[in-house]
């Protein structure tokens, strides 16, 4: 058995007093594309530098591929991470990016780096603060991907990426996965960045796990049901209520179920991801009254 | 050979969507026996997805008898949809056509026969279950 992916039991991290990360635990398997999902300030970077070493725990324990995230240089050369916003060195040319990605990784491909950059249409001589955001993430990804790393960590890739950069990207990343058969875990606070690459998903909200596992699991858990309100006491046990609303006459669920669901009088349909993720975020998170307001 | 795309909003499942286009595609006739599928790496470097979707998709198709991986080589089509039920089609539309002249007939336009539609197909019948 291949040691999972990421495993983490009662992970904690304070600042002070302000927690960046709280009891989290978490068990997920090799070989998959993992999103982790939440608001700005949830804690995902946080947790991925944690899984990268370059944060320390307050408590609790962490383990990337098996290994203890700051262990030495055995666990830096199977662990990648790309930084928010696919950081380069605005003054060094992309050949000098290759060559001290060539120093300091023991795994380090030249052919791998090489070919990518042709492929992209870039000139090595160029300086990366130059380039334009998607090449310099693409740059970034190059780095990591001739790193040939078993575990690949990017904090909020696309973010700051136009559509067309986002989609390029994307694919250059699910080539990678395909070809190395490595983990991936990357972030982002918008689902749909993440829907189509990803068969795992952990959803982070103020701190906290929400919710970890397949996403086709999830999928196949999740329901939304709809139904006149009187009948709302008739859901079967084994049934939780993740989000609720309710009108004089209707009520409106987001339910999990990990039995078949038989949904009497309601409607039961099933839900998209990015649904799903809000009905959890919306749970987690104190109700706006902003947004009542604004009305 | 075939090429994939998604609808990202249509809610069906992407492996879901890619085993359709194949189906669509041997119904059509655009995929013939002794046929290559385009391999996990260059789907997912054409649309973007995860490979594992891919995978699964080509398993799922495999298991329907439809294809066989060759290891090393490809994926072949093997069988052709031919569709027995093409014959059926017409003398259905036309008890369709009939119905529809009823439903608007009693004043239902065509939201309300859309809405009556699909809560009837969603709707299990005594035979399905």
């Amino acid at each position: 058995m291949t040691a999972p992916a990421l495993k983490a039991v009662g992970l904690t991290k304070r600042y002070g007093r302000h927690h960046a990360l709280s009891d989290c635990t978490l068990d997920i398997p090799a070989g998959r594309v993992v999103g982790l999902v939440g608001p700005n300030g949830a804690g995902k970077t946080t947790l991925l530098q944690l899984a990268a070493g370059m944060l320390a725990p307050t408590a609790g324990t962490i383990e990337a591929l098996g290994g203890h995230p700051a262990s030495g240089a055995d666990q830096l050369a199977k662990v990648g991470f790309v930084a928010q916003d696919t950081p380069t060195y605005a003054n060094l040319s992309i050949a000098d990016h290759l060559r001290f990605g060539a120093h300091t990784n023991p795994g380090w491909s030249q052919a791998t780096a090489e070919e990518r950059i042709a492929q992209l249409g870039l000139d090595p001589r160029q300086k990366a603060g130059k380039l334009s955001g998607g090449q310099r993430s693409q740059l970034a990804l190059t780095m990591a991907i001739a790193k040939r790393p078993e575990l690949l960590i990017l904090d909020e890739p696309v973010a700051s990426l136009d559509p067309m950069a986002r989609r390029e990207f994307m694919k250059a990343l699910m080539g990678f996965t395909a070809d190395d058969k490595a983990s991936v875990i990357l972030s982002s606070h918008l689902v749909s960045d993440l829907e189509r690459v990803c068969d795992y998903l952990v959803v982070l909200v103020a701190s906290r796990v929400q919710i970890a596992g397949d996403v086709d699991d999830l999928l196949a858990g999740h329901f939304r049901l709809t139904g006149p309100r009187r009948e709302l006491a008739e859901l079967p046990g084994g049934v939780d209520v993740i989000e609720e609303s309710h009108t004089e006459r209707q009520s409106t669920l987001i339910v999990r179920a990990d039995v078949p669901l038989d949904g009497g009088s309601f409607t039961v349909e099933k839900l998209t991801l990015e649904d799903l993720v809000l009905a959890y975020l919306s749970k987690a998170m104190p109700a706006r009254p902003a947004w009542e307001s604004t009305r | 050979m075939i090429e994939f795309h998604l609808d990202g909003r249509s809610g069906v499942a992407p492996y879901m969507q890619l085993i359709q286009q194949v189906r669509q595609a041997l119904r059509l006739g655009l995929l013939v026996e002794g046929d290559r599928l385009p391999t996990v790496k260059e789907v997912v470097a054409k649309v973007a997805i995860n490979p594992n979707t891919v995978f699964k998709a080509y398993r799922e198709l495999e298991y329907q008898g439809l294809v066989v991986a060759r290891p090393g080589v490809g994926t072949f089509v093997t069988r052709t949809l031919t569709d027995q039920s093409l014959a059926a089609h017409e003398s259905l539309r036309e008890e369709l056509r009939t119905w529809l002249a009823k439903a608007r007939a009693a004043g239902l336009d065509d939201e309300s026969i859309d809405a009556l539609i699909a809560t009837t197909v969603r709707t299990p019948t005594e035979e399905s279950t």
